[in-house]
């Protein structure tokens, strides 16, 4: 079926396409999963995500949209640590998805980033991370990686980014009528197993979600992609379906991850879900190689596969848009 | 004389029967101590399956260009993350079936079976 085939992404040209018969180009929606890398840009629109490019005809297409009462941008997989081919140089492409953040015609109001702030849970790693983003004077808020709770169960995690969460580092908050929810797919992982939330971050959804309207747009960002992406790879989250089903009630759900380093989007009923770019380095899609791991690309080429994610929110329409933009 | 004595009858029975099955596994990988080496390279653990003799080191060995962590299922042993060419080591003393995975990529196992 159309509405949850993952579809492969294109780079060239704007891809729009209407999921939902609501008006909203569904080229738009696939051309999120046009860009491996950085970043991604999305608006939320009455509830549906919308995705167009930042590049050229981007730009001019943002622009000509109604500016989002609520715009903010997704970051991901950061890994400052990692020196390897794969790029040697994570700090210049962290800095350049920074620069890409500042020159956004629309500011976002905040930052989600999406998990593996760091490579090795380093504290010299996070402190990189938080010199560099201070650049973007924006709010941000976390969920962790598997790469940001290696040692410590979390521990130095928590301290830094989850001040205000419960468990291992969930919460939620509300932006201009949109429910946000942070979850933690990465903690207390199962020999053989995908990504895990596990009992009692469940329990907590179910209730903080409880008082809100069937209206109320809700984003959930996460680090593990949320639906099965490719489970060989260990690209998904076991108990996800659970997650989810305590959402089919709203009309609008948008579902943000990142770990797989390239930008997919798949759209079932209600629900939208993307990843994001990674803003260090490259993964191959699914099954395309021999495993998941740093994929070394032509030096001129990384950074447009590398990149950030804008998502923009107008109230009254039905669909947050989702554009991703690379770092070239 | 003294070695004649320890190489007879059935103490050498018993120690030659031990080196089998502590050199029986080891064959697929070269190299003297390679026999208690398990190679994690491309998110996969070689040999999955390894056979060891008891108070045997085994020492993991990350060849990927992302950290991994090596746990078994029953908390027994856990190493710290594992960058890049780092390596973990565990002596097993009790004859057993040990699963293990990565806890970070879960869907990395591999077992460690003590003879």
């Amino acid at each position: 079926m159309e509405k949850s085939r993952i579809i492969a992404p294109n780079v060239n040209g704007l891809i729009e396409h209407d999921h939902n018969n609501d008006g909203i180009d569904r080229r738009g929606f696939l051309k999120c999963m046009a860009w491996a890398g950085t970043g991604a840009i999305c608006a939320i629109q009455g509830g549906v995500l919308k995705s167009y490019a930042l590049g050229s005809q981007m730009g001019s297409k943002m622009k000509s949209h109604k500016a989002g009462e609520l715009t903010f941008v997704q970051i991901s997989d950061s890994h400052m640590g990692f020196n390897k081919p794969a790029n040697p140089d994570v700090i210049g492409t962290l800095k350049a998805a920074v620069e890409k953040i500042n020159a956004l015609p629309h500011q976002p109001e905040f930052i989600l980033h999406t998990g593996d702030i760091s490579h090795l849970s380093n504290p010299a790693e996070f402190d990189n991370v938080d010199q560099i983003l201070k650049a973007t004077n924006k709010e941000i808020f976390f969920v962790p990686g598997e790469h940001d709770v290696l040692n410590d169960d979390g521990k130095m995690f928590l301290e830094r980014y989850g001040k205000n969460s419960k468990g291992s580092g969930w919460y939620s908050f509300d932006k201009n009528g949109v429910h946000f929810i942070g979850l933690v797919n990465v903690m207390n992982l199962k020999a053989g197993g995908l990504g895990t939330l596990g009992h009692d971050q469940l329990e907590w959804l179910e209730d903080d979600v409880r008082h809100l309207k069937s209206s109320t747009p809700i984003v959930v960002f996460a680090h593990i992609p949320l639906w099965t992406i490719y489970p060989q790879w260990g690209w998904g989250t076991d108990d996800s379906a659970q997650a989810l089903s305590y959402l089919k009630r709203f009309a609008s759900v948008t579902v943000l991850n990142g770990h797989i380093h390239q930008t997919m989007q798949k759209v079932e009923g209600n629900v939208t879900f993307h990843t994001a770019f990674s803003t260090a380095f490259v993964q191959p899609a699914p099954g395309k190689a021999d495993g998941p791991g740093p994929m070394k690309v032509p030096a001129e080429q990384l950074r447009s596969l590398l990149g950030i994610t804008d998502v923009n929110y107008v109230q009254g329409r039905h669909a947050l848009a989702v554009v991703d933009s690379t770092l070239a | 004389m003294k070695r004649t004595i320890l190489f007879s009858g059935v103490p050498v029975m018993l120690l030659l029967a031990v080196s089998a099955l502590v050199l029986q596994p080891t064959r697929a990988t070269a190299g003297e101590n390679s026999s208690t080496e398990v190679r994690v390279d491309n998110f996969t653990f070689g040999p999955e399956t390894l056979t060891v003799a008891v108070n045997s080191t085994v020492t993991w060995v990350n060849k990927d260009d992302i950290p991994h962590v090596i746990a078994s299922n029953d908390g027994l042993f856990k190493s710290k993350a594992l960058d890049t060419d780092q390596s973990f080591s565990y002596t097993f003393t009790k004859p057993g079936t040990y699963p293990y995975y990565c806890s970070i990529h879960p869907k990395m196992v591999g077992k460690i079976v003590v003879q």
